[in-house]
C-alpha cells in the first residue's frame, strides 16, 4: 500500500500497527488530496518521499503524525501553564502596574505640564538649542492633528521598559562582565532573544496572561529590548583599559571601588549606546504589541492596516518617526556628552 | 655615603618563580634543574617569567632594574605588591612576607606601603587632574575636601600648578606623567615602585623627569624600585643596579662595579654604547693609598667624573692625581689607568660586539 510498508513488516510490527489502526487521528494533508483524487501513492523513485512522520503514519496507523507533536506542545503548555502563573503572576504584576500609573498619569497630567517637561529634561540631557525646537516642533505638531494622547501613551510605554530594561540589564551584563562561565551561559539566550521574531515572543505570553493586562506587551517589550543594554554593559566593562584597572588595583581599590569608581564609569559610553538601542527596540516592540493591546501609536497603524485607512496608517508612522528620532538624538546628545568629557 | 651593607634592607625577594602556563606548579620542578626558557616553552609549552630571583631592595636607594623587552622586569615589579602571585618563593617587606597576606592586608600594603608609577600613566579619564593626584587617599576613603589641599601640594612640587580642574586628556604626556608621579607621592607611602615610567616620553622630557626625580629622592628619600631598558637612565639614576636576561638575574651591584667588571656578554653589549667617561667615576678605577704620589698634578674628588678629569689633564697621560674624599686623601689615579678604563672590557673583541648588532 504506502511506500514505507516494508519498514513495520521487516520490524515485525504490523501487530501494533494495526492495534492503532482506529485511533482518530486527523488524515494528514497529502493524504486527504491523495484520496480525494482517487490516486494510488507512486513507487517510482524519482517520487520516493522522504519518510516523514506523515508518510510513516500512511504505512502504520500508530505511528504519530507530525501535528500530534504540535499539539503536544500545546498540550505540555496548557498544562504547566497554571502552575506557572502562579509564580509568573504576582512576580510581574508590578509591571502592570508600573504602566497603568504611567499610561494613567501622562494621560491626566495637563498638557501644558507634560510639554514643557519632556523639553526640560531634553535640555538638561542635551544641552542644544537645535534638539530643543527639533522636539518643541514635533510634539506641537502631534498635539495639533489630535495625535498627542497616542503619542504620549507610546512614550509612556517605551519609559517604562526601558526603565525596567536598564534595571535589570546593567547587573546582568555586570556579572557578564565578571564571569566568563554566566557570559558563556547567558551569550545563547541573548542570542536567542535577538533572532527570534518579535512575533514569536507574543505566542506563549498570550497563553500565559491575559491579552487584558499591560503586563504582557510589557514583558514582550523588555524580553525584545533588553538584549542591547546586556551586551554592551557587559563589553563596555570588558573593554576598559587594563592598564588603568592595574592601577586601581595597585592603589588598594576594593572590587567594589573598582566598580563603581572606573569600570561603570569608564564603560558608562558604551552603557549608553546600549540604552539608547534598548529604547529604539522598544519603540520597534511596542508598535507591534499594539496586536495585544498596547495603546498608543501602535493601534493606529493597526487600524491603518485593519480598515485600508491609508491616511491614519502613514500619518501615525511618521508619529512614530518623530517619537524615534526625538528619543535617538536625546539619548545620542547624552552620549557625546559623556564622551567629550573622557577621551583617552 | 653610607655602605650598601650598612643600610636598612626594605624589600626581600627571595628564590622567587614565576612561570606563565597552564599549570606552573607542574613544570617548577625542570626549572629549578636548570631548564631554560626556550626549552621550557619548547618542550612543555611553559613561560618562564622569572628564574630564582634574589635581590635585596636597600631603604633609601633607588633600585634599578634594566633589561631587554621581555626579560622579565614588569613581571618582578609587579610581584612586589602582587598583581601578579608568584609559583614559588617569597618577597619580605620590612620582614613580612606579602606572599602570605589576606586580601585586606594586601589591600592595606598597597595603599599605605607602596605606591606605584606606570608607563602609560594609566591616569583615570574621567576625573580631574586634582582627582586623581589624590586617588590614594580617595581610596582610603579621605572626602575630597580634605585630600584637596595634600593633593594640590604634590601637584606643585611636580611642577603642574593650576592645571588640578583640568582632565588627564587635555595635558601632555610630560605632564601626564607628573600627575602620575604626585598620584604616588600623595599616598605618602615609603616605597614607589616605577615600571618604565619615563619610557614612553621625549628624550628631553625624559631627562627633566629623571632631574625631578632625583630631586625629589633626596629631598623624601623613598624606597624606589626602577624598572628601565635603557643603560643611560639606568646609570643615571641606580643606586644599585640589577640586569635581568630571560627571567634571571645576570649580575647586579653598583652601577660602576658592573660597568668596570661586567661578568657577561650580554651586559658587554649592553654596555659598549655608552659614554664611559662621563659615567665613570674616579673612585673606580683609582688605587686605594693614604700615601701620595711623588709629584702630583692636582687634587680631584672621588665622585668626579673621568671626562672632567680628561679636560683637566689636557690629555696628559703621564700625571698622577690624588683622590679625595671631604678634602682627605683616600687614593691615587694614575691617568693610564683612567685611560685603559675608557675601554669596554671586551671592545677589542670586535666580533663579539659585531656579532650582536
Ligand atoms: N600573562 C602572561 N602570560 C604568559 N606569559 C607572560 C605573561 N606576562 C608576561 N609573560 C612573559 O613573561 C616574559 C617577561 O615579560 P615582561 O612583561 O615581564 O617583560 P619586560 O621585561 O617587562 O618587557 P618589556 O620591556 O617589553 O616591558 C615574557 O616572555 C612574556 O612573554
Ligand atoms: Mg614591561
Amino acid at each position: 500500500m504506502a511506500t514505507y510498508d516494508f519498514v513495520f513488516r521487516a520490524l515485525g510490527l504490523e501487530r501494533w500497527c494495526t492495534s492503532g489502526g482506529d485511533n482518530a487521528a486527523p488524515m494528514s494533508m497529502e493524504a486527504l488530496v491523495a484520496q480525494s483524487s482517487g490516486e494510488e501513492a507512486s513507487t517510482s523513485i524519482w517520487e520516493l518521499p522522504f519518510p516523514s512522520m506523515d508518510r510513516l503514519n500512511d504505512a502504520c496507523q500508530a505511528f504519530p503524525q507530525s501535528r500530534n507533536v504540535t499539539r503536544g506542545l500545546e498540550q505540555g503548555f496548557l498544562n504547566v501553564k497554571d502552575s506557572m502563573s502562579v509564580v509568573l503572576d504576582p512576580l510581574t504584576q508590578p509591571l502592570s502596574w508600573m504602566l497603568e500609573a504611567a499610561l494613567y498619569g501622562i494621560l491626566n497630567t495637563p498638557w501644558w505640564i507634560v510639554i514643557p517637561g519632556l523639553m526640560l529634561i531634553v535640555w538638561l540631557v542635551s544641552k542644544s538649542w537645535q534638539l530643543l525646537a527639533f522636539v518643541a516642533i514635533s510634539l506641537g505638531g502631534l498635539a495639533f492633528i489630535d495625535y498627542y494622547s497616542y503619542a504620549m501613551q507610546t512614550l509612556a510605554i517605551i519609559m517604562v521598559c526601558a526603565f525596567l530594561c536598564v534595571l535589570f540589564g546593567v547587573p546582568i551584563g555586570i556579572a557578564m562582565s565578571r564571569s566568563d562561565k554566566m557570559r558563556a551561559g547567558t551569550i545563547p539566550i541573548l542570542d536567542m532573544l535577538q533572532t527570534l521574531p518579535p512575533f514569536v515572543y507574543l505566542i506563549p505570553l498570550i497563553f500565559l496572561f491575559s491579552v487584558t493586562e499591560p503586563k504582557l506587551y510589557g514583558i514582550a517589550i523588555i524580553l525584545y529590548a533588553i538584549v542591547p543594554v546586556i551586551r554592551l554593559t557587559d563589553l563596555g566593562i570588558r573593554m576598559v583599559d587594563e592598564s588603568v584597572i592595574e592601577a586601581a588595583e595597585a592603589f588598594g581599590m576594593t572590587d567594589r571601588q573598582k566598580l563603581y569608581g572606573v569600570q561603570i564609569p569608564l564603560a558608562l559610553p558604551n552603557i549608553m549606546a546600549g540604552v539608547n538601542q534598548t529604547i529604539m527596540m522598544s519603540l520597534a516592540m511596542v508598535v507591534i504589541a499594539s496586536l495585544v493591546s498596547a495603546p498608543g501609536l501602535g493601534v493606529l497603524v493597526l487600524r491603518g492596516i485593519n480598515n485600508l485607512e491609508l491616511g491614519v496608517g502613514l500619518v501615525s508612522g511618521l508619529g512614530i518617526v518623530l517619537l524615534a528620532v526625538m528619543l535617538d538624538r536625546t539619548t545620542k546628545a547624552a552620549l557625546n556628552r559623556i564622551n567629550a568629557s573622557q577621551k583617552g | 655615603m653610607i655602605k650598601r651593607s650598612e643600610k636598612n634592607t626594605k624589600i626581600a625577594i627571595r628564590n622567587l618563580y614565576k612561570i606563565f602556563g597552564a599549570d606552573p606548579e607542574s613544570v617548577l620542578g625542570y626549572v629549578r634543574d636548570g631548564m631554560s626558557k626556550a626549552e621550557l616553552l619548547e618542550k612543555h609549552n611553559h613561560v618562564l617569567g622569572l628564574n630564582n630571583i634574589n635581590v635585596d631592595v636597600k631603604e633609601g636607594d633607588i633600585t634599578v632594574m634594566m633589561g631587554l623587552s621581555g626579560s622579565g622586569k614588569s613581571t618582578l615589579i609587579r610581584h612586589l605588591n602582587r598583581l601578579i602571585e608568584p609559583t614559588a618563593g617569597e618577597v619580605d617587606l620590612d620582614g613580612v612576607n606579602i606572599v602570605d597576606l589576606s586580601g585586606k592586608e594586601l589591600r592595606r600594603l598597597r595603599r599605605e606601603e607602596m605606591s606605584m608609577v606606570f608607563q602609560h600613566f594609566a591616569l583615570l579619564p574621567h576625573r580631574t587632574v586634582l582627582e586623581n593626584a589624590g586617588m590614594p587617599m580617595d581610596v582610603r576613603g579621605v572626602p575630597k575636601s580634605e585630600f584637596e589641599d595634600e593633593a594640590n601640594k604634590w601637584l606643585d612640587r611636580v611642577g603642574l600648578k593650576g592645571v588640578g580642574d583640568q582632565y588627564p586628556f587635555q595635558l601632555s604626556g610630560g605632564m601626564q606623567q607628573r600627575v602620575g608621579i604626585a598620584r604616588a607621592l600623595c599616598s605618602n607611602a615609603p616605597v614607589m615602585l616605577m615600571d618604565e615610567a619615563f619610557s614612553a616620553l621625549d628624550p628631553l622630557i625624559r631627562t627633566d623627569m629623571q632631574e625631578l626625580l632625583l630631586e625629589l629622592q633626596s629631598e623624601l628619600q623613598k624606597t624606589v624600585v626602577f624598572i628601565s631598558h635603557d643603560l643611560d637612565e639606568a646609570l643615571k639614576l641606580a643606586d644599585h643596579l640589577v640586569i635581568l636576561k630571560d627571567g634571571y638575574v645576570v649580575q647586579q651591584g653598583e652601577p660602576q662595579e658592573i660597568l668596570i667588571a661586567p661578568n657577561d656578554d650580554y651586559i658587554v653589549d649592553f654596555i659598549s654604547d655608552i659614554n664611559r667617561a662621563r659615567v665613570l667615576r674616579v673612585r673606580s678605577v683609582m688605587e686605594k693609598t693614604e700615601r701620595p704620589p711623588e709629584n702630583p698634578a692636582g687634587e680631584v674628588d672621588e665622585n668626579d667624573n673621568l671626562e672632567s678629569v680628561i679636560a683637566r689633564s689636557e690629555g696628559e697621560t703621564a700625571l698622577t692625581y690624588i683622590v679625595t674624599r671631604n678634602g682627605k686623601q683616600i687614593g691615587t689615579l694614575k691617568m693610564t689607568n683612567l685611560v685603559k678604563a675608557l675601554v669596554p672590557t671586551a671592545a677589542s673583541e670586535e666580533g663579539l660586539r659585531t656579532s650582536a648588532v
